[in-house]
């Protein structure tokens, strides 16, 4: 199921504003790779850019290719609509739609594709509310509306939605922030189990955390406030955690800026 | 967390459709005028062919093929969903466009017709020894009434909204609040027609006689006015930081005080476009006007005493001749008229932007 | 404690400490005038039932069910059963025709057109909300109903067997409550766009977002997300429109030619509503007569003030909903 991401040369506008330059790496196939570096450098964006969501910002424009095995997210007649069925996204926020129960909020995703029979329906449900370790706690009110959950618990709604139709990729854009550390572990849990199956990108804040979930850690920075920010170094979360090329990379896991 | 590890390795037949290329067919960016140009050559042949007169039926059988072709075709070539995707598109154009079409021939028609006889004698006569069949005359007489009406209903209805927003915003705590708030709504929902008739009423019960004066209708304006006036204050009080009001009273000042120079010159600015925009609101108001003024061919500098004319009523009876001439009039003061409730908008909303409260957004 | 208020008002906030006269004047002041608005809606209410009530006393016909309104005849015989029927079809048609199109106008403005000509868009139509009625009323008698006379025909051909679209005498003029209908629709289309507008503008970004990343058509994101999300507002923005559809005079006044009849035909030049029969009899009604109008008035204030406060009550348990998951 999981493919691999080739980004090369990517570079991502708001407006006149050149938010992330010249972006280049490769993401295997059932990894989990993690962006991290100071607010603004750009993460989210370019996160954002690997299933066109970026566009849909006012002002968003994306040069550059992004390849997912053989094919260019940005190539002509790519339809940004499918682009997004194959690559998932979970936010910062849980996002629950907020009048749908349990069961229907899984099940969108599904219907939006054409997945109409009740039984087929009912066991791709039970399966992705299982994938994300959320089958136990809710399968006795799946009627009821998703929006009651605990916030950890929202946002495990948020991943099964997610992988319930089946992504090549899942992009995690700071997943835990918003959440207790008792969530927070639960979800980190789960991302472990999940990149058996997706390929994984997760932007997080927390270093702790990328050194935890991430078998491959990215670093943004920026120059300064209004340059676009750029990837300083790719490698092994192990390498950039004990080792790193760069001096900067250093200089922030650290704690001496950021 | 084993036994899903378990369950994942046994590859399950994925039963959702296989993921798609991501590359699909898609129509040009210019078939939807293409399809658009088709169904309005295809309407208006029809539209010939079989002789329809109404230029309206027409439209409307260009519209549904417009909405059906871009479905047939879009499914074709992109699918289903691209294809129902197109008509959501298809169908909120199109609302939009029938939309503008009857709002886009109400100004048209104002601002051609209205511009016939609208001139300096026209803005200086009143309809004084004025043969309703015959043109000239003008409407001064109506705009001395409509400013004098307004301006007593303002004089009446912003201190008293402006203080009940200042009440609810500021000591407003309680049952007499909520009940207050409660029936701002209501009142914003009376019927014009119906502030007429319980001034009317009250005339009766209290004086025993018909009203028949410009300040019987200011009352009525008034009762209109003041609900709106209180929702926009109190919108505007809202927007005002705890922080200034805290500073203030932190200094020793008295609560009234601090209310009367930190916030209301703070608000002053979106205060004022409420009012104006109120007064927008009320100054078009035909049917109170109608029952209470009753309306008057000549110049009367008096509101207290004896019928006024006024603008939005002068439409009114000026259609109501029935003739060329009467109706080239009532263009003309509907398009004052609309001048005056338009640039009445456009400076109260000059205003708020410009006066805008820094910490608003 | 302030005293100028009667003694079941709630205490204002400053009451804890000694009070200055300045304090206590403006205090009392404000509150003042939250009272006298209070008693102003009593006033009404009191004031025109007082009114009506005499008028419905001296009523020989039954004023819930008669057709006529000839409050001048010795003995008098009025009823509002005309005006009534004719009031809600009218107000009815306009919603079928307002509601749909002022939806998708809305969702024009924030999720089609370009941004810039929504900004422009939605501040033209927010300055057409402001158009008096009276200028509807005289574009509506001298331009739309003329300009009816096709889709009368039109519909009276081809659905003349649905009754409602029947047309008795194809050649009257088109000064029917068909027409007053859309003419309302075309009135209230701007404030139940802006009001529609204003709540899914509110909307929370990442409620779309989450539809977006499903792989969702733009009509899929309004369809999961944003309608679901809008309809309590949108309802409401409509129950507004409602309130000044029934309520509306000008507009009617105009262009209904009224007669006393309750009929199916829409397309018929018959009819009439509450409003404008009070504005058309007004002018030649005596003091008895008046006072019926007044009452049929009463029956129109009690008839806003049920659907206003249907829209409030939405509108409160809208607030609620969105807190529960704020």
């Amino acid at each position: 199921m999981a493919k691999r991401i080739d980004v090369s040369g990517l570079t991502a506008f708001y407006g006149g504003f050149k938010a992330i330059e010249d972006i280049s790496m490769t993401v295997e196939p059932r990894t989990v790779t993690a962006f991290i570096g100071p607010s603004g450098c750009g993460k989210s964006t370019f996160l954002r850019t690997l299933n066109r969501m970026h566009e849909v910002t006012p002002g968003g424009r994306v040069e550059g290719k992004v390849m997912l095995d053989d094919e260019n997210l940005y190539g002509s007649g790519v339809d940004p609509v499918t682009v997004r069925r194959t690559v998932g996204m979970v936010f910062q926020r849980p996002n629950p739609f907020p009048t749908m129960s349990i069961y229907d909020n899984v099940a969108a995703g599904l219907k939006l594709n054409g997945v109409r029979k009740k039984g087929e329906l009912d066991s791709i449900v039970e399966k992705s509310l299982k994938g994300a370790n959320l089958w136990n706690e809710v399968k006795d009110r799946l009627n009821k509306p998703g929006s009651g959950l605990s916030g950890g618990q929202q946002q495990r709604l948020c991943i099964a939605r997610a992988i319930a139709v089946e992504p090549q990729v899942l992009l995690m854009d700071e997943p835990c922030s918003a959440l207790d550390p008792i969530s927070t572990l639960a979800i980190e849990d789960l991302i472990g189990e999940l990149k058996t199956r997706f390929t994984i990108v997760i932007v997080t804040h927390n270093m702790q955390q990328a050194a935890r979930v991430s078998d491959r850690t990215a670093f943004f920075n920026l120059a300064a406030v209004g340059q676009p920010g750029k990837l300083i170094e790719i490698d092994d979360t192990e390498r950039i955690f004990s080792n790193p090329s760069v001096q900067a990379t250093e200089d922030y896991i650290s704690g001496r800026f950021g | 967390m084993s036994d899903i590890l378990v369950e994942d390795k046994t590859p399950t037949p994925a039963p959702v459709p296989r993921t798609p290329r991501l590359a699909s067919r898609q129509l040009p960016k210019w078939a939807p005028l293409a399809i658009a140009a088709g169904a309005i050559a295809i309407a208006a042949a029809i539209g010939a062919g079989f002789g329809l007169d109404s230029k309206i039926q027409w439209g409307l059988i260009a519209l549904v093929l417009f909405v059906l072709g871009s479905y047939v075709i879009t499914a074709r070539v992109e699918g289903r969903r691209q294809a129902k995707d197109r008509v959501a598109t298809s169908l909120v154009w199109s609302s939009f466009i029938l939309a503008v079409i009857p709002l886009y021939s109400l100004v048209q028609t104002t601002i051609s017709n209205g511009s016939k006889v609208l001139d300096g004698t026209f803005l200086t006569h009143s309809m004084n020894n004025v043969l309703t069949i015959q043109p000239g005359g003008g409407i001064y007489h109506a705009i001395i009434g409509t400013v004098e009406q307004v301006a007593i209903a303002t004089a009446i209805a912003a201190p008293l909204g402006i203080l009940t927003a200042i009440y609810l915003v500021e000591y407003g705590k309680g049952a007499l609040a909520k009940w207050v708030t409660f029936f701002v709504d209501v009142m914003t929902g009376i019927p014009s027609i119906v502030a007429g008739l319980f001034i009317l009423s009250m005339w009766f019960v209290l004086l025993d006689k018909a009203p028949a004066t410009g300040f019987a209708g200011s009352l009525a304006l008034a009762i209109l006015m003041m609900p709106i006036v209180v929702r926009s204050t109190e919108e505007m009080l809202k927007l005002v930081p705890n922080e200034l009001r805290e500073a203030s009273l932190a200094l020793g000042v008295p609560k009234w005080r601090t209310i009367t120079k930190v916030v209301i010159p703070t608000a002053l600015g979106g205060i004022t476009t409420g009012v104006m925009l109120s007064i927008a609101r009320i100054a078009g108001e035909t049917a109170p006007i109608a029952l209470l003024v009753f309306g008057s061919n000549v110049i009367n500098n008096d509101p207290f005493k004896d019928p006024q004319a006024s603008l939005p009523l002068y439409i009114y009876q000026q259609y109501g001749n029935g003739n060329e001439p009467s109706y080239d009039r009532a263009w003309a003061a509907a398009l004052v008229l609309i001048a005056f409730v338009m640039i009445l908008n456009l400076v109260a909303r000059g205003i708020a932007r410009w006066k805008a409260p820094k910490t608003g957004r | 404690m302030t005293t100028t208020a009667p003694p079941s008002a709630a205490p204002p906030r400053a009451a804890k400490t000694v009070t200055r006269p300045g304090d206590r004047i403006f205090a009392g002041m404000s509150r003042g005038s939250g009272i006298f608005l209070l008693v102003v809606m009593a006033a009404i209410a009191v004031f025109l039932t007082v009114r009506a009530v005499s008028a419905i006393s001296k009523d020989h016909g039954n004023f819930l069910t008669t057709f006529e309104w000839n409050a001048g005849l010795n003995p008098p015989v009025f009823g509002i059963a005309v005006l009534a029927y004719g009031t809600i079809v009218s107000s009815v048609i306009a919603m079928l025709i307002a509601v749909p199109i002022a939806v998708g106008i809305a969702l024009f403005i924030t999720h089609y057109a370009p941004r810039r000509v929504g900004g422009v868009l939605a501040y033209v139509i927010d300055l057409l909300a402001a158009v008096p009625s009276i200028i509807y009323g005289l574009w509506g008698a001298i331009f739309l109903v003329p300009h009816m006379k096709g889709l009368n025909l039109w519909l009276d051909t081809y659905f003349g067997w649905t009754v409602i679209f029947d047309k008795q005498d194809p050649n009257s003029a088109a000064r029917s409550l068909f027409t007053v209908g859309i003419l309302l629709a075309i009135m209230i289309l701007p404030i139940i766009t802006n009001v529609s507008r204003e709540v899914i503008r509110q909307m929370p970004k990442m409620h779309e977002e989450a539809a977006l990343a499903l792989g969702a058509t733009r009509w899929e994101v309004i369809r999961l997300s944003v309608l679901p999300f809008a309809r309590s507002g949108i309802i409401s923005a409509s129950m507004l429109g409602l309130g000044r559809a029934l309520g509306e005079t000008m507009a009617v006044a105009t262009v209904l030619s009224a007669s006393p009849q309750l009929s199916a035909h829409l397309l018929d030049p018959l009819g009439g509503t509450f409003s404008q029969n009070i504005v058309a009899k007004f002018g030649e009604a005596d003091q008895f007569g008046r006072d019926a109008l007044i009452a049929s008035g009463l029956v129109l204030f009690f008839i806003t003030l049920l659907v206003n406060g249907a829209a409030r009550l939405i509108i409160a348990r809208r607030k609620e909903y969105s807190g529960a998951n704020a």
